[in-house]
């Protein structure tokens, strides 16, 4: 079927772009299509709120090409284009240029876009949000020394621009719903420290908080909270979460789940089409079904996926990982952060410190923690290799700073 | 050219098979010790995104950059797998009277 068709992908970020590339390092010759409704070739999205945000970066530090490597891969990118739909019977889909292309295998790194805010109908023209690098730049552009900054919602994005505002000049004021931080991705002991370093650093912060209504013409001029509290604004970020693209898979008929249902070798329910990134939901060892909106799992995923579409039967097993930037301070999580895990603390130097996250049987299941720049980094690079080696750990020995977690790695300790 | 012949630390300052950061003359590197006491030098930050590759894990003869999981080779710089695609520039090191030197205008392996 379709043997003259190409590799084709949809959706050109980070996942999407990783899967193009390595089909063409992978030795593949044969045509392959990037289509994506960004103007951008792909790039990696976490310097928006950080580095690209402050105007310390640009587009093309961001990139996964250069414009040479681009041109040498020969991989064609359909910028600003959309998917109609897709004909998995016939392996086509439809573009909305008018063009109907056929494929061998189809890659769907379709993503996501910002969970809305309910305006009330309402269009004001000073409500931002961040996910695409032309929003990062808007959003730059309106945060000068002395705006004020309101920002809907205490998840990374939103903290993260927190700092990046208040490096500015900014006055900033987060609202979270919720009664603490970033807690659908973190432990308590983090996103207390996440509030303590933003309150120090002079973010005023408020939790549990309940927005009534927005007050202005065509831009919002204040918020009032339930609380009868009102807090005037010139910029207003919404940071309140991200949903999966699904229509085109939906139309398809795939299986669909909270994202796009992938098995292990993240090919979807219909033959020769896969899926990768942040749209993707995949199954664990646990038997639950994930669906992870990071960096590493849009780099590993959209690697994987191209290894699969040729043929290389690779079973995903990546452990999942994230990090989030703030002020001089950096958090990094791995591995699965269980409810009813048993947790050790190991203390570092600045404040800094590590949460173990270990199994019945003493086996560490996932780690998180806090430190100083990229300190952290060793320690939870390690952590990584001692939850795919599965070694059983000297609990009692842990909380001891002095034994390194390289020499349990090492197995030191037995 | 010729040498360049700078002084890092003492043999003793870098842990073995780790990396510490060495800054000099607006120039960064990151030098390492590797878990037989051999020195060697790279390059401090990563041909990926600008990161200081002395936070990163040494393992064996790799180093692995703090964010991105990009891996390097120190002895040659050589990239060993995506996101890092350029290798990194090296430099030679000697061990002399106990001093860790730093050739900074060497061309390493």
């Amino acid at each position: 079927m379709s043997q003259n068709g190409a590799m084709v992908i949809v959706g050109a970020g980070h996942a999407g772009g990783r899967a193009a590339l390595t089909l063409r390092e992978a030795g593949y010759a044969g045509r392959i299509v990037l289509i994506g409704d960004e103007a951008h070739l792909p790039y990696e999205r976490p310097p928006l709120s950080k580095a690209l945000l402050k105007g310390e970066s640009s587009l093309q530090a961001c990139s996964l090409f250069s414009e040479a490597s681009f041109i040498a891969s020969g991989i064609e990118h359909l910028s600003g284009v959309r998917v109609l739909n897709i004909d998995p019977a016939k392996h086509r889909v439809a573009l909305d240029s008018g063009v109907s292309l056929g494929y061998t295998k189809l890659l769907l790194a379709t993503g996501g876009q910002s969970r809305r805010l309910d305006l009330g109908g309402r269009d004001f023209t000073n409500v931002h949000y961040l996910r695409t690098f032309d929003e990062a730049i808007t959003l730059q552009e309106r945060l000068q020394p002395g705006s004020r900054l309101l920002v809907v919602g205490g998840g990374f994005i939103g903290l993260e621009v927190a700092s990046t505002a208040r490096d500015k000049g900014c006055e900033v004021t987060v609202l979270e719903a919720g009664p603490r931080l970033a807690a659908r991705a973190l432990p308590e002991r983090l996103s207390e420290a996440l509030l303590t370093l933003h309150r120090r650093m002079g973010v005023s912060i408020h939790l549990s908080a309940q927005i009534e209504r927005f007050h202005g013409a065509d831009r919002v001029e204040s918020v009032q909270l339930a609380s009868g509290e009102r807090l005037a604004c010139d910029v207003l970020l919404v940071g309140i979460g991200m949903q999966p693209n699904l229509q085109l898979a939906q139309q398809a008929g795939l299986a669909i789940g909270s994202g796009i249902k992938v098995d292990s070798f993240l090919q979807t329910s219909a033959p020769d089409i896969f899926a990768a990134g942040d749209v993707c939901e995949f199954q664990r060892d646990d038997g639950q079904f994930h669906r992870q909106e990071t960096w590493r799992n849009a780099e590993a995923q959209g690697r994987l996926a191209a290894l699969n579409m040729l043929d290389q039967r690779q079973a995903f097993s990546t452990v999942p990982g994230f990090w989030s930037d703030h002020y001089e301070f950096g958090l990094q999580t791995v591995g699965t952060l269980a409810p009813n895990a048993q947790v050790i603390e190991r203390e570092l130097a600045d404040a800094g410190f590590l949460l173990l996250y270990l199994d019945a049987q003493a086996r560490l299941q996932g780690a998180s923690g806090w430190g100083i720049g990229n300190s952290l980094a060793k320690d939870i690079k390690l952590c990584e290799r001692l939850i795919e080696s599965r070694l059983v750990l000297p609990l009692e020995q842990l909380p001891d700073t002095s034994v390194s977690l390289k020499a349990l790695l090492r197995g030191a300790h037995v | 050219m010729s040498n360049q012949w700078v002084e890092v630390c003492h043999v003793d300052e870098i842990d073995e098979e780790d990396v510490i950061r060495f800054d000099h003359q607006q120039k960064t590197y990151a030098v390492y010790r590797s878990h037989n006491s051999e020195y060697f030098a790279t390059d401090g930050l990563c041909t990926h995104e600008k990161i200081h590759l002395a936070d990163g894990l040494v393992m064996d003869f790799v180093i692995e950059c703090p964010k991105h999981n990009g891996r390097f080779d120190y002895r040659n710089g050589k990239a060993l797998n995506a996101p890092a695609c350029v290798n990194l520039k090296t430099y030679p090191v000697k061990v002399e009277g106990g001093r860790v030197l730093l050739d900074t205008q060497g061309t390493g392996a």
